[in-house]
């Protein structure tokens, strides 16, 4: 069930210069609404003159211990550069949990190697499943980019989880060049992929994917309104026609979007 | 709640709140958020007698205190609607009106005949005013002549509320609503969304994959509260008013200017149960300023 409810800022740290690590959790001690990985919320900013809509966050983590819900935000616009300067104590309004969520590895064979490909925000959602997928006995391998290793961002959490490559455009961190160039891509023994970045690199993923007959799922995110069916902005031409991305997405297996060469 | 009761045509009211068209989806997508059996009425989202599409990607581009939207009716046409999404909703707790739109006359009269057999949809929006659309909407709704060529051929088949959805993007709506009026619309809602663009810079493209697209939210209140004024001093039909509606205060200020009731459109996507507290906000002033009944502030505005 979906809710409009009020948080409160735990913590909110600066990772870079456009990076921020918000971390919420309930007023009251009272759980958290349960949240999936690959679910986003929608973020009532306020104080912003400029800034109408709400703005759909990926969900980062849910720290199930302490009771936090945690958002990536990259600072791009008036939105998101307020919600880099929320402190401790700050009261956010959000609607959630909203949209579908990752698929598991369709064999249920823990040895399959699973891979989970980030670029830039979008690695944002694949702590979360990693952390699920560990979980549940998988072995999940990351392969994430960036521009330079200034831009790579919680690595330590993801080593928790599992194996980390990374690819920087400058080279200063892993291999250079995009996360599509990696050389573990060479091999192709996934069994599953799932995605999340630039759309040119979650096209070029699906491709290879597809190339290997290797189930892969992506997460879009298509500019939206509303964040749950109502306004249909966001919508993917997809194999069954236009959808909305908010309701039927953001996860998507590739042989239901028209993205394959 | 009685003194919030209001007629528009044959429909009795039990407050003057509903949701505009296009914002609201079917009303379900809502009910985690808010009892619908609060609402005076919901308009679902707009109809057509075959199945669209819609627009291509992107839709949408936000604006200072609004947004633009260019979706251009994505809908799965009139007998979808009637067999798989009328059976889910019928029993909701409030009025239920389609908007209905279409490219032809025909069309608008096929589709609207087509509604009118299901008990449970009291009363059709007819929407001679979307901007998002090649043929047909706004291009009825922006002459008196093929305004009144498109009510009066729905009129002859259907018999139930029929409230007519008018642009604003003309240079006198008064005589679009008179024309609408004298063809035997029941009532008349304003307004649709103003045209609009939006340039990204860097790429010097339009941002909306159809250049212009459809203003709304609450930049465009003022010049809603000026046509609901002036429309309001043109006809003797209700009027259903909105256009940026957000807080019960805007929606006061629009039953001052002659609305009978109001309608609150993009705000819902901001505040998903605000049509709730728009109910409640009512209802408080008129106990604070001891006005008997809502009726008592339709078009009360001293001049």
């Amino acid at each position: 069930m979906k809710k409009m409810l009020d948080l409160i800022v735990t913590d909110n740290s600066q990772l870079n210069q456009s990076y921020c690590l918000l971390k919420l959790s309930t007023t009251n001690s009272s759980p958290l609404p349960e949240m999936f990985p690959g679910q986003f919320v929608e973020v009532h900013v306020t104080d912003s003159p400029t800034t109408f809509l709400r703005r759909p966050i990926s969900v980062n983590f849910i720290d199930k211990e302490k009771n936090e819900l945690w958002l990536l935000v990259q600072a791009i616009g008036d939105g998101t550069r307020r919600m880099a300067t929320y402190k401790k104590g700050d009261l956010v309004n959000l609607l959630l949990p909203l949209g579908n969520s990752f698929t598991p590895p369709e064999s249920s064979d823990k040895k399959d190697r699973v891979l989970l490909v980030g670029g830039g925000v979008g690695t944002a959602p694949m702590l979360y499943w990693g952390s699920i997928l560990k979980e549940e006995g998988y072995s999940p391998v990351f392969l994430l980019g960036a521009r330079s290793s200034k831009d790579l961002l919680q690595l330590d959490e993801f080593a928790k989880y599992g194996d980390v490559y990374t690819t920087t455009e400058d080279g200063s961190h892993g291999e250079k060049g995009f996360v599509t160039n990696h050389s573990i891509l060479e091999l192709p023994d996934f069994k599953q992929i799932y995605t999340c970045g630039p759309k040119p690199m979650m096209m070029a993923i699906a491709n290879y994917a597809h190339k290997h007959g290797i189930t892969c799922e992506v997460s879009l995110e298509n500019t939206m309104a509303c964040g749950f069916g109502v306004c249909l902005c966001c919508i993917e031409n997809t194999t069954r026609g236009n959808v909305c991305v908010c309701t039927e997405g953001p996860v998507f297996n590739i042989k239901d979007l028209k993205w394959i060469n | 709640m009685d003194k919030l009761n209001i007629q528009i045509g044959n429909l009795a009211l039990k407050n003057p709140v509903m949701t505009a068209s296009g914002t609201f989806g079917y009303g379900k997508e809502y009910t985690d958020f808010i009892d619908l059996g609060k609402l005076g009425g919901i308009c679902v989202k707009g109809t057509t007698l075959h199945d669209r599409q819609g627009n291509a990607y992107p839709r949408m581009a936000e604006t200072p205190a609004g947004m633009l939207n260019a979706v251009g009716l994505q809908n799965k046409g009139v007998d979808y609607f009637v067999s798989n999404i009328y059976p889910e909703i019928k029993d909701f707790d409030t009025h239920i009106i389609v908007n209905v739109s279409g490219s032809t006359i025909e069309d608008y009269a096929e589709c609207a005949a087509r509604l009118s057999d299901l008990d449970k949809i009291p009363g059709i929006e007819l929407n001679i005013s979307c901007p998002n659309v090649k043929e047909g909407g706004m291009a009825f709704g922006t002459s008196a002549c093929s305004a009144a060529d498109v009510v009066r051929a729905v009129r002859k088949v259907y018999n139930k509320t029929l409230i007519v959805k008018l642009s604003p993007n003309v240079t006198d709506i008064t005589e679009i609503a008179r024309a609408a009026e004298a063809e035997g619309a029941d009532s008349l809602s304003l307004i649709n969304t103003l045209l609009g663009m939006a340039i990204d810079i860097n790429k010097r493209k339009p941002v909306l994959s159809t250049v212009t697209g459809g203003l709304s939210g609450p930049c465009v209140k003022p010049v809603a509260l000026r046509m609901v004024w002036q429309t309001y001093n043109a006809v003797k039909i209700p009027i259903i008013g909105m256009g940026g509606i957000s807080s019960w205060q805007d929606a006061i200020e629009f039953i001052l200017a002659g609305s009978s009731a109001i309608q609150i459109g993009t705000y819902n996507f901001i505040d998903p149960t605000i049509s709730e507290k728009v109910v409640n906000g009512i209802q408080e002033y008129l106990d604070n300023h001891n006005i008997a009944h809502i009726k008592d502030l339709i078009g009360a505005l001293e001049v």
